[in-house]
């Protein structure tokens, strides 16, 4: 087996193990609530036996241990539990009462809306903060860099509510070009669509964008002061070969490193900007549940949010040695 | 060679630098002529801005550099007020360049091939199939292993002297008129360079390229230019050919670097017989991990006496420091002092047997703690192991600046940063003195020093054995300095003692096959001894070929 | 809609026939596949440069995106007859070839000078395009503020207010600059001449916040949970546009004073983040220097565990823990607060533990610390005076930036719903609480900023604190050099 398949195959199971132990730790710390669900199910009314009952149905009177590995193995098989909303908040989902509604119900189509927010995002953000980044790096401490850099220090810095509400004061309430509330329903035609997530795709590309732009102006930089620049330099190539053929090939791999770094951060953004421009995406969902306590909705969230986020930082991981030549072709 | 045509002319230029928003010189006033297969030595120390000049005769500054006046011409070409378009056109093609480090000048992701075609290629001279067998040929030439195909591997495949040849190549790879050689022998080992400088000079003259070769040895530079060209600190010193140059130096700075290589102290007579050595390295035998580094080695270093470790990078002579400190444990064997046998691991050691060795390093950078001044530095120790406090410190802090020839009370209330080399060495020195030891390894302490601050060093650590007989352990690569300071010599090759005795001994045949090599490698200020030594042993049996041929 | 494109259709069939990721796959194997044939193409037709044939697949693949869009974006302006993007387009194209007419010109009037003949054509286009964005600006400025039917034009007005504020800042950077450089002992000086204008800015802004936080009952007017009878008085205290002189940036909808709340949200908001920050480097940075000073069993298991603990997002492992703690707060007693302090702490000290670790190994393989090793030196004189004292610039610089993260994180679980809780003046909840008013902006434009003024006020210091922090990062790195 060559050494870049066992280090990949050494990151893959790293990256099963992380999730695993994260997975024990979001359990644990949700089995840290006081009382017991059932109790929360049916409210503070409920009579011992109906209590009883529920917790036998739901398992709950089995060990810890037990428990948490009927919950993985749900997990596994995309059976997240039931959602306390059947109880409490029924109507709130537009499900009857006492209709069964699974997480997994909740969850499946906001998440497809979120992956949707997220890849719009990610094609504005990605070609323009690479393009501006390489832009930047090469005419560095030029007026157009000083400024790019006061730029992107603001957008980094300021909360995503903040870019968020100035987008709407411009794009949305004195120039009415985009709806600032994002109603997404089922059926709606690609182009309506796309046009109601744009508003908070563009605040997210606003905060993704300065980010992306600043790792890469630096990884192209300390690319540009190394010796073998000088050197294809001092050949007399032209300033773009240069560019196409002797950095970008060796900046491979901390740009897809700030690509992935970013995706992952975009994850963490989505709750601010899905509640500010009510998307339904899972994000809300999120919060709405922790207003709720709705704990199996929480502790599904979690894991899905924690997992894409270890899913992208190990193909980060993987493609950085992929384009590594000196991994590529061993001595 | 004086009746060819110019080919660059370079009149009163000056460069500056930017540091801290302000400009300072970097040149000032350089003037030169270069005639077509010409070789122009360029030599100084460090600062002399000798690589600043060689890269602006080619009409390139680096980024904080820029000329201010003067004119360089290339074959009428005048490159500092010529578009970039212009310059382009003449850079690779015309005018190529060698840097100091290969490994890192060549692009780790494209294959070595890839990048000797790249330029005649861009510059139209050659199609890329033709460049290739080009390469092929020039890497014959260069006696590269496997000239059909090294070619086709990645930079990191191969080896440091290799790679240095196959850049040699790739200059040649248009025919340019000029080359620009950047101390292109400096990061090898001496077995190494040797092999590196007779190919350049070999191909150099094979294509009648002219060429400005920078270096800051002597030696070197006396093999491989017909010209030599002396730089201070941005100044011109003196010009003239190799041979009267070396002859008869006519300013006091050349005479000076000139005189260097003469200090040597006489050998002291050997040890009474039965004396206790006071370190005794018996049968050590260490590894990193599994990979063993040491095999089975035993030298003794008696009082006041120095022992000079020689070996290449990698044969193991800083491992053995190591050991003896008790940084890495050994797996057999045991380290004596004064007869008794010390614990392996230096946290096990007492005070005193801590005390009695200490250790002055190669980087003088990283051995002082940036953020403490000189008198904290070097009263530490003082005051842990003598247990002097306030004024009692400061006067015995006071006693080894005085020691280490530096003015007290200017130097101690500094900082390492405003201290020049040789001086923060020389901090590391009474640091090590402070603790009052019998014994004190020095770990290449004059290698990263300009050969006249190493001079100084080396005669300050001579003063200092014989006035307070310290016994020194002297880990060096480089022989000039085993000959100035040295009684005893170990050689040492991967990982073992290849051979040892005293050094008039050693400096005298038989050898063992790789001393000889080893001493045969060391360029001589002789301008014919490369031409003699290949006439000697020929072009194959020298530096690392003959090392694969033992 | 200022955009149509041709595939609207088409996307919104194949998207319900197969779902998206279907579709989306398909189109990158389709991009894929035309810079495979692009390339081929370009190869075919320029044999001798070589552009085309070493350039990598995806590149090829990003030409051919790049010309599909800029196809698509031409059918929709000229041919599905978009306005907006035709102008757009031809304003390009015009400053384009005002860019192209500028070099030469430069270069005519200058008599071929390095500076107009070596401009690549990207930076005249670049100069072109500035002017155009600057006489835009100044045109836009001197509009009138009401149109001539007396409603206020709100776009001028807040364009006003931003290039204003600009402005402001730049005096208020340049004014303290100039002091900073004729006040004080020698090294501050020496430090305010070489300081850029964004650092000497960030400086006295957080000088200003630290000021408002500390004497907060003494600058503010009134208390902060004081309802003051007036409700949503408008900011700007002109009673003809609904404010009153006696609250000047307005009241809330329950009368209470804004400029109070803010006044007071920066004791509350700034001291909780500063507290949190402090506790975190506390429990990072010993743990961080221990591991690396150590090594061994102890800087596995802590680096292990750290390594789990981010990889669960921090606003959502802070969210889910925020959960669990606001049923543990009221049984237990102790303000929620406290627990968000810790948790934020805690999960952000995984970071400083990274930071310091990592600064940490890079002094402990330094010989002066093998030095003091073999000097038979203890633990405490190794972290306490060899490395702590090499890691102060670094520390520091993270401190800023954690300071920022931190800083954020509350405002955001404030803003939404769980983070500081009420009565507390705290401007991540004012944003939430106030932020319907934007939509009163184009007739009361006075009314639409209350929201974005405690949102700002957040922005300002941490792009003040990041303005700092960016100013000390380049220098020690370029001390280095």
């Amino acid at each position: 087996m060559g050494s870049v398949a066992r280090i990949i195959l050494q990151r893959l199971v790293l990256g099963l193990l992380t999730l695993l132990v994260v997975s024990i730790v979001i359990f644990t710390a949700v089995n840290m609530l006081p009382g017991d669900f059932a109790q929360a199910i049916l409210g503070q009314g409920a009579t011992p036996e109906a209590v009883d009952a529920i917790r036998k149905d739901l398992g709950l009177d089995q060990p810890l241990v037990v428990r948490y590995f009927d919950w993985l193995a749900g997990a596994l098989r995309g059976d997240m539990g039931s959602s306390f909303a059947q109880a409490n908040f029924a109507s709130f989902v537009g499900a009857e009462a006492g209709e069964r509604v699974t997480v997994l119900d909740q969850i499946a189509p906001r998440f497809s809306n979120t992956m949707f927010l997220a890849t719009v995002t990610a094609a504005i953000a990605v070609p323009i903060s690479l393009f501006l980044g390489v832009l930047a790096a090469l005419y560095r401490n030029s007026v157009f860099d000083r400024a790019a850099n006061i730029f992107t220090l603001t957008s980094i810095s300021s909360p995503e509510f903040f870019l968020a509400y100035i987008l709407i004061l411009f794009l949305a309430v004195l120039n009415p070009v985009l709806p600032s509330l994002s109603n997404i329903f089922e059926g709606m035609t690609f182009a309506d669509r796309l046009e109601k997530t744009l508003l908070p795709a563009l605040t997210l590309t606003l905060v993704v964008t300065a980010h992306m732009m600043r790792m890469t102006r630096a990884a192209i930089i300390n690319l540009l002061a190394s010796p073998y620049i000088e050197m294809a330099r001092l050949k007399g190539i032209s300033p773009m070969r240069v560019i196409v053929r002797h950095a970008l090939p060796n900046a491979l791999a901390p740009i897809i490193n700030v690509v992935a770094l970013n995706l992952a951060y975009l994850i963490t953004g989505v709750v601010v900007i899905e509640v500010v421009f009510v998307y339904p995406g899972i994000g809300q969902l999120f919060v709405d549940s922790v207003k709720i306590r709705d704990i199996p909705v929480v502790q599904a969230c979690c894991l899905i949010f924690a997992a894409a986020y270890i899913l992208l930082n190990l193909m980060a991981d993987i493609l950085s040695i992929l384009s590594n030549p000196r991994l590529r072709h061993p001595k | 060679m004086a009746d060819r045509d110019i080919l660059v002319k370079v009149r009163n230029l000056y460069l500056e630098g930017r540091s801290d928003e302000t400009w300072i010189p970097i040149i000032n006033g350089a003037s030169f002529d270069l005639r077509r297969g010409e070789v122009l030595g360029l030599i100084g120390e460090s600062g002399a801005g000798k690589s600043t000049l060689g890269l602006a005769a080619m009409g390139f500054t680096r980024d904080g550099v820029r000329i201010t006046s003067g004119k360089v011409l290339f074959d009428g070409v005048d490159l500092i007020n010529a578009s970039a378009a212009v310059k382009r056109e003449l850079l690779g093609r015309r005018i190529a360049y060698v840097a100091q480090s290969a490994a890192a000048s060549f692009n780790p992701a494209h294959k070595l091939i890839d990048q000797h075609t790249e330029a005649p290629v861009q510059h139209r001279v050659s199609s890329r199939i033709d460049s290739e067998r080009d390469a092929m040929e020039l890497y014959e030439k260069l006696r590269l292993p496997d000239p059909e195909h090294i070619g086709f591997r990645y930079p990191h495949q191969v080896s440091g002297g290799q790679l240095q040849r196959a850049m040699t190549a790739m200059a040649m790879s248009c025919r340019p008129d000029l080359i620009i050689f950047d101390e292109p022998t400096t990061a090898l080992d001496v077995t190494t360079q040797i092999e590196v400088l007779a190919s350049i000079r070999d191909i150099v003259s094979q294509f009648d390229t002219a060429a400005i070769y920078i270096t800051h040895d002597l030696a070197v530079v006396a093999q491989m230019a017909d010209r030599i060209k002396v730089m201070l600190k941005g100044d011109e010193v003196e010009e003239s050919d190799t041979r009267t140059m070396l002859a008869s130096p006519t300013q006091d700075y050349t005479k000076s670097l000139w005189a260097v290589r003469s200090f040597q102290r006489p050998q002291k007579p050997p040890p009474p017989a039965g004396a206790v050595p006071v370190v005794s390295v018996k049968n050590v035998t260490a590894a990193y991990g599994r990979v063993k580094v040491l095999h089975d080695i035993t030298f003794d270093i008696h009082a006041g006496r120095t022992v000079a470790v020689v070996g290449e990078s990698g044969s193991g002579k800083s491992t053995a420091a190591r050991v003896i400190t008790g940084l890495l444990p050994p797996l057999e064997g045991v380290v004596e002092f004064e007869g008794e046998p010390m614990p392996g691991d230096y946290r096990k050691r007492t005070k005193m047997q801590l005390r009695q060795a200490q250790m002055i390093y190669q980087m003088a950078d990283t051995a002082l703690n940036p953020r403490k001044t000189i008198g904290e530095i070097i009263g530490r120790p003082v005051e842990f192991y003598m247990g002097l406090k306030g004024q009692e410190k400061r006067e015995r802090v006071k006693e080894l600046l005085r020691e280490i020839e530096l003015e007290p009370d200017q130097f101690i209330d500094r900082l390492p940063s405003e201290l020049s080399g040789g001086q923060k060495q020389r901090v590391g020195i009474a640091r090590a003195l402070a603790a009052e030891p019998k014994f004190i390894i020095c770990d290449e302490v004059t290698s990263a020093l300009d050969q006249l601050v190493a001079e100084g060093i080396l005669r300050l650590l001579a003063k200092l054995q014989d006035e307070l007989g310290l016994s020194y352990m002297f880990i060096t690569h480089d022989l000039a300095t085993v000959r100035s300071i040295a009684d005893e010599v170990v050689v040492m090759k991967d990982g073992r003692v290849v051979e040892q005795g005293p050094k008039t001994e050693m400096f005298r045949p038989p050898h063992h096959p790789y001393t000889d090599l080893l001493l045969s490698s060391v360029p001589e200020m002789d301008p014919d001894w490369l031409t003699n030594l290949l006439a000697e042993r020929g072009v194959d049996n020298i530096g690392d070929a003959a090392v694969g041929n033992m | 809609m200022i955009f149509e494109s041709p595939y609207d259709n088409v996307f919104g069939d194949l998207i319900e026939a197969f779902g998206v990721f279907a579709v989306i796959l398909a189109v990158l194997a389709l991009f894929t596949f035309a810079g495979f044939l692009l390339r081929g193409i370009g190869s075919a037709f320029d044999s001798r440069g070589e552009t085309f044939d070493e350039m990598p697949l995806f590149l090829a693949s990003l030409l051919a995106v790049l010309i599909v869009a800029s196809l698509t974006l031409l059918w929709s302006a000229f041919i599905g007859g978009r306005d907006t993007l035709r102008f757009l387009i031809l304003l390009i194209a015009a400053i384009a070839a005002f860019g192209w007419l500028f070099r030469w010109a430069g270069q005519r009037l200058t008599n071929n000078a390095p500076r107009f003949r070596d401009m690549p054509y990207g930076v005249s286009f670049g100069y072109v395009l500035a002017a155009v964005v600057l006489i835009w600006s100044v045109w836009f400025y001197f509009q009138p503020v009401v149109t001539e039917q007396g409603t206020p034009r709100a776009s001028v007005v807040f364009f006003r207010w931003a290039i204003q504020g600009l402005l402001i800042a730049a005096v208020l950077g340049t004014g303290f600059k100039e002091l900073g450089k004729r006040v004080g002992p020698g090294w501050s000086r020496k430090l305010f001449r070489t300081m850029p204008l964004t650092a000497s800015f960030g400086i006295l802004v957080i000088i200003a916040y630290a000021i408002v936080a500390i004497f907060a009952p003494l600058i503010a007017p009134y208390g902060q949970e004081q309802v003051l009878g007036a409700a949503n008085v408008v900011p700007g205290g002109n009673p003809a546009l609904g404010g009153n002189p006696e609250f000047p940036l307005g009241t809330d909808q329950i009368g209470r004073d804004i400029l109070s709340r803010l006044i007071y949200g920066a004791q509350n908001t700034v001291g909780i983040a500063f507290a949190t920050t402090l506790l975190a480097f506390f429990i990072g940075a010993s743990l961080g220097f221990l591991a690396a000073t150590l090594g061994g069993w102890l800087d596995q298991l802590v680096s292990r565990a750290v390594d789990v603990l981010m990889a669960i997002p921090s606003l959502i492992f802070a969210l889910l823990l925020m959960t669990i703690a606001s049923v543990w707060a009221p049984r237990l007693g102790i303000p929620l607060t406290v627990f968000m302090v810790v948790i934020i702490a805690v999960i952000d000290s995984t970071r400083v533990y990274r930071l310091a670790r990592a600064v940490g190994l890079n002094i402990v393989v330094m010989d002066y610390i093998e030095a003091a090793k073999l000097r038979g030196e203890g633990l405490t004189y190794l972290i306490f005076k060899e490395i702590l004292p090499n890691a102060t610039a670094p520390l520091l610089a993270e401190f800023g930036l954690r300071f920022c993260f931190v800083f954020l994180t509350i405002a955001a679980l404030s803003f939404l719903g769980v983070g500081i809780q009420p009565p507390l003046a705290d401007w991540g909840t004012m944003v939430r609480d106030m932020a319907a008013f934007i939509n009163f902006a184009p007739f009361a434009p006075q009314a639409a900023i209350t929201p974005l003024l405690a949102a700002g006020a957040i922005a300002l210091l941490t792009v003040a604190v990041n303005f700092v922090v960016d100013w000390m990062l380049h220098k020690s790195s370029g001390l280095k050099e």
